[in-house]
């Protein structure tokens, strides 16, 4: 038995791959026909090879429970998503546009203050952000750019469109993840790349050295560049890893660092060797005793001070996490005008600000058809989904939005868009997101996709991988 | 290179050999026990004085059968020296430097591990065995070559093959030591009526012995046309062209430490090793017992060691660092058939 498209129905809901009951969008055509043409003992082959394929290239993550920490095997669902590249390239320069914009908001609100001044975004909502760093007041680092490495989360709507869901400018993961499915790809359907011109996204660590390469202090050809990771016990660890080794780059835990005269050296079997650059996948908090979390062991006493004194370039800077708050986001298109004076490329969700007291009344009013979202967590941790939670869990929550308003924003639960993934017995649709991410120096750079996540569970929304989450090979091709 | 990262490539190229050679260790003892006279009082237990797990292996309150012993110094993942633990180390070391090893070896390394677990998670009868220390050996021989013909020949490398040798020297002292059991009193009582016999059991022990190593035919050809106890003992200490060669090994070394930074203390204590190598008077040490001199070769062996992490790791007691165990030395305790030593 083959797979059936004829019985592969999305509903309402925006499909990737097909427009309707056995009826595939163009770009397709191709895929569809192929998949279609294998036998069900041919796709099981498939599925047990990816299964080999994740375990062998030892693709993992870590998952945290309370019975210890597990390194889980990556998952993912064998039948890629295709994005034409005529959308793409709209998206692709909407992303730029907002992490060019993003990055002149963060170094105004560390200088000038002239947005602020001029009453765009309220000063209050950035002197309260828990991730607002006096610190940095007065800062420029090179380029006037703080947040270097950016993960967009898109989403798209019933209307097809694409829409921004969060930025995450601190240290957004997944990009390892995006490149090893590309590579799983590849070698369980060598088939499928004969009928089709996709993009390639390989080239991202070199762009990524390049970028990080642009804020060394001192201009050299090859410059030291480290990638600082919190451990090996790390569920990123997989991919600080993978990021070292295909940029050639060191990868340094804290205890491998030492400031001495305000500039970082690492320690070499030679002895100490200055560092130029730390690409830091830490978060702020952790990353220097000295000035931040003081019982922190992860990080480098006197590394920021390093970086004031404009010894080492550290990516993303410190405080750049202040434009990614959720509550921040609600202004972004606004942000986007007043600096750049363009208007948006990409829409955000439309959104509610509880600090707001008549969006608050709303949100309050309306808790069972939104989704609340506090300002600073990620990974999906401590949200409401109001349309499934219960009466009471509802309840607890409006007491938890009263007391800190300022902490959590709105939106209306906007459907994700559906893409078919192998189930066990036939194609199946499920709700996925997509990550691209975007890289800001003295040049842009966005990768050709992104990172497709994927809700395991059907009618789910939850795509977090930490939390049982998927994820798909995303290709962009030509019309 | 990063300190910490020289120092997980190293046991990354130790773990690798004690795998290996741990394989072939119990495969040598398990064909050698079926050769030997059922009458006499070579055990098992005698396996775990050798690998130094006595002390280890009584806390677990079992008694020292066959199929405990071989659990305990295979499977069991509670007993850091088991080759189940060695390779999960193995992995571990190589998981924590994917970024300096190539990722073919990586991959070997990982897919190495989860077989082993998965063969041995139905027990480890004979014949399972028997396949499977071939399999783990073929393995790590692939991955020595693997590092060999597609890694760079840099700093990583030259760590990984400084570790892996001077594990190897440490086994290969080991293995000598599963020659002394021929020695035993136990052993020359179960035939002694017949001298001739117990020679041809002696020769058995020894030969064994080289076929562990697969250095039987090169003793043959470069040696001597009989295999006894002198020449075997002579040849796995001090030639120099026999790769398992405990002599070998030391100049091995001496030639990869060139090639580092500030090398001349670990210089220093591998001359030590050497001298004690060279100036063993073997005829003498088989008439009094190896033991002793086992110990002394093999503390002097962790002086290397001792001397490798001062200069080049810098050791932070506080860093966080994949878990690393030195071979243990040998037990205090001795096992019952090790208690008497005197040649009868």
């Amino acid at each position: 038995m083959a797979l059936n498209w004829k019985s592969y129905n999305p509903g309402d809901f925006y499909d990737e791959l097909m427009l309707g009951p056995g009826k595939p969008r163009r770009s397709a055509r191709a895929l569809v026909k192929y998949l279609g043409s294998l036998t069900n003992k041919e796709w099981h082959q498939r599925k047990d090879s990816v299964a080999a394929a994740i375990k062998t290239m030892g693709i993992s993550f870590t998952v945290y429970s309370e019975a210890g920490n597990i390194d889980r095997e990556w998952p993912f669902d064998i039948i890629p998503r295709i994005i034409t590249s005529s959308e793409w390239d709209k998206t692709s320069q909407g992303l730029e546009q907002r992490l060019r914009a993003l990055n002149c908001f963060i170094n105004d609100i560390y200088n000038d203050g002239k947005i602020l001044k001029d009453k765009v975004v309220p000063r209050d909502l950035i002197m309260d952000s828990g991730n607002y760093r006096k610190i940095c007041k007065g800062i420029k680092p090179l380029h006037d750019v703080w947040a270097h490495v950016c993960g967009t989360d898109l989403i798209r709507g019933d209307d097809g469109e694409f829409y921004v869901l969060e930025d995450n400018l601190r240290v957004p993961s997944g990009v390892s993840y995006m490149l090893e499915n590309r590579n799983v790809t590849k070698r369980v359907f060598p088939e499928l790349f004969e009928n089709y011109d996709i993009i390639p996204n390989t080239e991202y660590p070199s762009y990524l050295f390049d970028t990080l390469a642009d804020i060394s202090p001192e201009p050299k050809d090859y410059p030291e560049v480290v990638v600082l990771t919190p451990g090996i016990y790390n569920s990123a660890y997989f991919e600080h890893s993978f990021l070292a080794q295909r940029m050639g780059a060191e990868l340094v835990q804290g205890s491998d660092l030492v400031v001495e005269d305000d500039h970082v050296f690492m320690k070499t079997i030679k002895g100490l060797s200055l560092v130029d650059v730390v690409y830091r996948r830490i978060d702020d908090l952790f990353l220097d005793p000295q000035v931040f979390n003081k019982d922190s062991m992860l990080g480098v006493p006197g590394l920021v001070r390093a970086w004031l004194k404009g010894n080492v370039g550290l990516a993303n800077a410190p405080g750049a996490g202040v434009a990614d708050d959720k509550v921040v986001y609600t202004y972004v298109p606004e942000i986007i005008k007043y600096y750049l004076d363009e208007d948006p490329i990409l829409p955000n969700v439309p959104s509610y600000i509880c600090s707001d007291k008549k969006q608050c009344q709303h949100v309050l009013e309306n808790l069972d058809k939104l989704v609340v979202k506090p300002a600073n967590e990620s990974g999906g941790y401590g949200m409401l989904m109001g349309p499934q939670a219960s009466k009471k869990e509802r309840e607890a929550f409006a007491r938890k939005i009263k007391a800190n308003p300022r902490n959590y924003m709105a939106q209306p639960l906007i459907s994700l868009s559906t893409a078919p993934i192998l189930g066990d017995r036939n194609v199946e649709p499920r709700h996925i997101d997509l990550r691209p991410f975007i890289l800001q120096g003295s040049k842009s750079y966005v990768t050709p996709g992104g990172l497709t996540r994927v809700a395991m569970v059907q009618g789910s929304y939850v795509v977090n991988s930490s939390q049982g989450g998927g994820s798909k090979d995303t290709w962009i091709v030509e019309d | 290179m990063l300190s910490s990262v020289a120092e997980r490539v190293y046991w990354l190229g130790r773990y690798m050999e004690r795998a290996e050679s741990s394989a072939r260790l119990l495969d040598v003892y398990s064909s050698m026990l079926f050769d030997i006279p059922r009458g006499s009082n070579i055990n098992w237990g005698l396996l775990l004085d050798i690998t130094g797990s006595y002390e280890n292996f009584q806390s677990t309150g079992n008694m020292d059968s066959e199929i405990n012993v071989v659990r305990f110094l295979v499977t069991d993942t509670e007993n850091a020296s088991s080759i189940i633990s060695s390779l999960k180390m193995l992995r571990e070391n190589a998981r924590t430097t994917r970024e300096v090893i190539p990722s073919e070896a990586w991959e070997q390394i990982n897919v190495m591990y989860l077989q082993t677990r998965e063969a041995i998670a139905g027990g480890v009868s004979r014949k399972v065995r028997q396949e499977l220390f071939a399999e783990i050996i073929a393995d790590c021989q692939r991955l020595g070559g693997l590092l060999r013909s597609s890694m760079a020949h840099n700093t990583a490398y030259t760590f990984i093959q400084i570790g892996n040798v001077l594990e190897r020297a440490d086994m290969t002292s080991r293995i000598v030591d599963v020659g002394s059991i021929s020695l035993l009193p136990a052993f020359a009582r179960a035939r002694k009526s017949d001298a001739a016999m117990q020679e041809t059991y002696e020769n058995v022990v020894w030969m064994n012995i080289l076929r562990s190593v697969g250095g039987y035919q090169s003793y043959r050809q470069n040696v001597a046309n009989r295999v006894q106890g002198e020449g075997v003992v002579r040849f796995l200490l001090q030639d120099d062209e026999f790769p398992k060669a405990v002599n070998f090994c030391l100049n091995f070394i001496s030639n990869y430490l060139e090639k580092l930074p500030n090398h001349d203390d670990v210089q220093l204590a591998v001359d030590r090793v050497k001298r004690i190598t060279a100036e063993a008077n073997v005829f003498h040490l088989l008439e009094s017992g190896l033991l002793e001199y086992i110990d002394e070769l093999q503390i002097s062996l962790a002086d290397i060691h001792s001397e490798i992490s001062r200069v080049w790791f810098g050791y932070d007691p506080d860093a966080v660092v994949p878990v690393k165990v030195p071979m243990p030395k040998r037990t205090e305790v001795k096992s019952k058939a090790r208690v008497v030593k005197k040649k009868a």
